[in-house]
């Protein structure tokens, strides 16, 4: 293959590329990028997810261009754009249904890294860039479901804050300083929206960007959990691995057409989705003196809200909240066994997986239920599952009774 | 690069004094940085405007029946007011053993309010509404015996959010997940009928 961008190349390509790379760019990331051959279901997510992004930024800027910020502004210029901006309804469900397809699409993906170990060595740093998208994307998913100032976006934004009381001796203080008042107020939801239109969005945009040039560094993980660049052809190419492009840009083409259908129906035809997507209680301004019943935060913060509310000591339930979502930061360390793919790995690892799974799933649904008797006692049981799978895995990881990995991926044509 | 005698264009060069400028630039800067921060982080705390509409709030007690609560705003604070029976807080002793704060040692309240009914005067209970496990707003159950909450009830709040209990003293049951009582704001009777919320003897001089 010619040098594309070479010196002799003419007419406005020539020019354009003796400028600015785009040739060699375009070469070097998706004609020469080599990913494995067996990319399953599970690797739709990645792109997905950036897509998702996109879309939010979209939607978001034109939200913004309607949305009044402020105590007295806020709900009513929802309210407006819902019923007097034309296609406002529509703009606002694709953010909104945005907001849960982006946590969705997320722990998917972040549940295939579990599946085939894609955290595991040399994609330690890759994972970590990945968990802080994830926490920037519970900030600004929060501050979010804030703007609209309903009644659960107060009350939401009440508990929330009040997390960070339970600090010891700073406490008090620094709530004080988040709200920026003695209560959830204006200067509160007017920082908020600072924060979710452009800080945050700044913040994930150079996270993402770490993320893809991680990615490039080591290459993709794949089902089989084989280092597939360990196995070069003649030409120094991995013998498993096929061109990003055309190969794996059409795959995730079709991925976004079948994607783009499902969330179309939701956006259309359910955009709450029964009280999870949007709640009842959000479509009533916020009032300081009424808290909704029940109170639950969106679905994707109910595993962990769930957590909160099982222990019965309030600094306990805070530090264990936090411990929940810090801990897929270990996980790399955590793991110690010699294989990464869970198709090699033995019951042990399959059987804590699966602990995690339906101690997630199920925290997820009490996380919605109310507070009280056998939910609460329920709620314990699976955060100790929850918390087993991670505490125990330099254990059972090692203990594991692993199956020899082939040297090349399986793949079925 | 490493070699402490390193030369440039055959004149010998100081690693050690060039190490040391280099750490002195970068310490200066990380102070000017800390300086040049501090604005930004202050212009978060309550502003002049948010702490002047703090101002204390005037209550008229005069048409508040036994067993009536109602509802002010302090603070942007939910702050409630209820009159008890004289018998509701002779009764309050009785539950101290079902409490994890009786005495209010680690709870939040004015001095002339750390007793075990949590007031300055024996009828009138003020409270912060504010759940202090995580701020939601506390219901009203005064009736003892509360279907929901058993037979055994002495009567108080419950959170709807996650189920915290306090008795009409605001002070917290076991097996809540709040783990101190509802705060109390200081306050002063400047006449029988007349309560002060956000004013007492120790900030009638301050800014109040």
């Amino acid at each position: 293959m010619a040098s594309v961008d070479a010196p002799t190349q003419g007419g406005f390509r020539g020019w354009l590329n003796k400028r600015l790379p785009v040739d060699s760019f375009i070469r070097s990331q998706l004609l020469d990028y080599y990913a494995p051959k067996n990319f399953n279901v599970w690797y739709f997510f990645g792109s997905l997810a950036l897509l998702v992004l996109v879309m939010q930024l979209f939607t978001g800027i034109f939200l913004a261009m309607f949305y009044k910020v402020g105590d007295t502004t806020a709900f009513d210029s929802v309210e407006y754009i819902m019923r007097e901006v034309d296609y406002g309804w529509l703009i606002r469900y694709l953010h909104s249904t945005g907001a849960s397809a982006f946590f969705l699409v997320v722990y998917l993906h972040m549940y295939r890294a579990f599946l085939y170990g894609s955290y595991k060595t040399p994609r330690e740093l890759l994972w970590l860039f990945g968990m802080f998208i994830y926490l920037a994307l519970m900030a600004e998913a929060f501050m979010g479901y804030v703007l609209p100032w309903g009644n659960m976006s107060y009350w939401a934004a009440q508990v929330i804050i009040n997390l960070f009381s339970t600090i010891p001796v700073v406490g008090p203080g620094l709530v004080e300083w988040i709200r920026g008042d003695y209560g959830v107020a204006d200067a509160t939801i007017d920082r908020f929206f600072a924060l979710h239109v452009v800080a945050i969005p700044l913040v994930l945009l150079l996270l993402v960007a770490l993320h893809l040039v991680a990615l490039r560094q080591t290459g993709s993980n794949n089902p089989d959990g084989i280092e597939i660049k360990e196995h070069p052809g003649p030409d120094g190419k991995p013998i498993d691995g096929i061109p990003f492009h055309p190969y794996y840009t059409v795959k995730d083409v079709f991925g976004i057409g079948v994607f783009l259908t499902l969330f179309a129906i939701v956006a259309f035809f359910v955009p709450t989705f029964g009280n999870l997507f949007m709640e009842e209680a959000n479509f009533e301004p916020a009032n300081p003196l009424s808290t909704p019943e029940p109170i639950a935060p969106s679905w994707y913060f109910t595993p962990y809200y769930a957590i909160l509310r099982a222990v019965p000591n309030q600094r306990l339930g805070a530090l264990l909240l936090l411990l929940a979502v810090l801990a897929y930061f270990f996980v790399p360390w955590l793991d110690r066994s010699p294989v990464k793919s869970v198709r090699y790995r033995g019951w042990l690892f399959r059987g804590f997986l699966a602990l995690f799974t339906v101690s997630f799933l199920a925290l997820m649904w009490l996380g919605m239920r109310p507070a009280t008797g056998g939910y609460v006692t329920a709620a314990r049981v699976f955060a100790c599952g929850y918390f087993a799978f991670f505490v125990l895995m330099p254990w059972y990881s090692r203990r594991d009774r692993v199956k020899p990995v082939p040297n090349r991926v399986s793949f079925h044509a | 690069m490493t070699d402490a005698a390193a030369t440039v264009n055959g004149s010998e060069v100081d690693q050690s004094r060039r190490r040391f400028l280099t750490v002195a630039t970068s310490a200066t800067a990380a102070v000017g940085a800390v300086f040049t921060i501090s604005p930004f982080v202050a212009s978060w705390e309550p502003s002049e405007r948010a702490r002047a509409m703090g101002a204390p709030v005037t209550v008229d007690l005069s048409k508040l029946e036994v067993g009536q609560m109602v509802t002010y705003v302090w603070r942007r604070q939910p702050i409630y007011i209820f009159r008890r029976a004289e018998q509701a807080v002779q009764d309050l002793a009785a539950h101290d053993g079902r409490l994890k704060d009786p005495k209010s040692l680690d709870s939040e309240q004015p001095p002339y309010a750390k007793n075990e009914r949590r007031s300055r005067r024996d009828d009138i209970a003020v409270l912060i509404a504010v759940c202090t496990h995580l701020g939601c707003l506390p219901k009203q159950h005064f009736q003892t015996g509360d279907p929901v909450l058993g037979t055994d009830w002495p009567g108080g709040f419950l959170c709807p959010c996650h189920g915290s209990r306090f008795d009409m003293a605001g002070r917290v049951f076991n097996g809540s997940p709040a783990s101190t009582n509802l705060r109390v704001p200081p306050y002063s009777f400047p006449a029988e009928n007349t309560l002060v919320i956000g004013q007492d003897e120790d900030t009638a001089q301050g800014a109040a």
